[in-house]
């Protein structure tokens, strides 16, 4: 039930916008992320955006797996 | 899909696991506190995955499962009453309560729609003025904002035919009720993804800090908990429990701002019950006394017969993180997702459920 999933915004109006999940367009309730823009990728929960997916953090994960993945390999 | 795939690469995380081994020496028990993890961790077979001497236990993680049987008593006598609709997500309707299912009460005449989303169910309100349509409030800190942005939504347009039975649940006070109960040694838990995207990191710091265990909050694709088990291995080896955030990407220390605000705006924490645990304090959402006239506990008063168990389900030790579902005699046997017995084999998160559908061999033998 607490699912959600990364859906990208296509674009923003007031308490709505609509998104994009895996080529099909949708609204969903932007009510609890007003800082939402254009082109960010946001959780999406029972219709409604409860998080903006921060793209840095999401690179530096990446970065750090793959350096931990290389240490594996050097062993 | 982006922010999906690149945390599912297989070689990556056989990589990954072989320096989970490489750094865990010592037998460890970890918790996964949400049901999404158990699921993830058992499509992925990362129990099979991970060496012998990291067990993974679920936890209390599934808002459908941990609903005592008197609030779905409750919700099914409410749709029996004239003139009422009910809303509720899917995994409720199929869950066995004291003395009926809402689906056996829809079999009887009860008008009960399963919707996707709150903005449904007031669009339900809407069309059917002359209805008094209940929403059964199921859910986390994750979906407690949203049932609250439909309420206030409801007065801003002034819909009055529309109401919530809040059976909301607070996590981190469930998590102190374990840990205090000593029932289960945990060395580490991971800690709930999009929970934590609405609080933050902060209400479960007290977990290290009181309670000297390892905490990681984790995302839900393979790769994100390999690294979650990662950081909570390090933390127990090194002797340094701490609260680290291994989905950084969705999470920030404090959280949600503007849906914490929302929650707070229009629930105020009470007691509940848990199934299997029992009342923990301050636990639960109930609605604050200015949006009463869309609270069903006060709108509708009922009165209701004594709930009671299916004494041979164990889905209470399955929350309580002291048995697997494989430890119940009825599963996969008397309890299958046709026909399920507890809720744990109903919800799309139960562990039953989980461990059911992503049946493999045990530790040893190949996990592929
Ligand atoms: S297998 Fe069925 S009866 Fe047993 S604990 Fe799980 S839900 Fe309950």
């Amino acid at each position: 039930m607490c699912l959600a999933i990364p859906v990208k915004v296509i674009s923003v109006d007031g308490d709505e916008a609509e998104i994009e999940i895996s080529g099909v367009r949708r609204q969903a309730n932007i009510i609890l992320t007003p800082s939402v823009k254009e082109g960010d990728y946001v959780l999406l929960h029972t219709g409604y955006a409860i998080g903006i997916v921060d793209e840095a953090e999401a690179g530096e994960t990446l970065k750090l797996l793959e350096e931990m993945a290389s240490l594996s390999e050097i062993r | 899909m982006k922010f999906v795939d690149e945390y599912q690469d297989n070689e990556l995380a056989r990589k990954i696991v072989s320096e989970i081994a490489t750094l865990s020496t010592i037998p460890i028990k970890l918790m996964e506190f949400c049901g999404g993890h158990t699921h993830a961790i058992m499509r992925y077979g990362l129990r099979q995955l991970l060496p012998e001497n990291i067990e993974m236990r679920s936890g209390p993680g599934c808002p459908v499962c941990v609903t005592a049987n008197a609030d779905l008593d409750k919700a099914i006598a409410l749709s029996l009453l004239p003139n009422t609709i009910i809303t509720t997500f899917g995994d409720m309707i199929r869950v066995p309560g004291s003395y009926s299912s809402l689906q056996q009460a829809r079999a009887r005449g009860a008008d009960i729609r399963i919707v996707y989303s709150t903005t449904d169910a007031l669009e339900i309100a809407r069309n059917n003025p002359e209805k008094a349509v209940i929403f059964i409030g199921i859910g986390f800190e994750t979906t407690a904002p949203t049932v609250a942005a439909a309420i206030v939504h409801a007065q801003k347009e002034g819909i009055k035919n529309f109401s919530v039975l809040s059976c909301h649940k607070l996590t981190p006070p469930v998590i102190r009720a374990l840990l205090e109960s000593g029932e289960v040694k945990i060395d580490g838990i991971i800690c709930p993804g999009h929970v934590c995207v609405i609080t933050g990191s902060r209400p479960y710091e007290f977990i290290p800090r009181e309670y000297q265990i390892a905490c990681a909050i984790s995302g839900f694709e393979p790769l994100d908990i390999l690294l979650c088990v990662y950081k909570l291995v390090k933390q127990i080896e090194n002797d340094s429990p701490r609260m680290e955030i291994a989905y950084s990407r969705a999470i920030k220390p404090e959280g949600n701002k503007p849906a914490l605000k929302l929650m707070n705006e229009v629930f105020e924490p009470a007691d509940t019950v848990w199934r299997g645990i029992g009342t923990v304090p301050c636990s639960g959402l109930r609605i604050k006394e200015k949006y009463q006239c869309f609270d069903a506990n006060k709108i509708f008063k009922i009165n209701m017969k004594p709930a009671r168990e299916n004494k041979a389900c164990r889905c209470g030790d399955i929350l309580r993180a002291t048995a697997t579902p494989v430890e119940c005699q009825l599963f996969g046997k008397a309890c299958t997702p046709e026909k399920p017995v507890g809720p744990c084999m109903v919800s799309s998160e139960g562990a039953c459920a989980a461990y059911y559908q992503y049946r493999r061999p045990e530790k040893g033998h190949d996990a592929s």
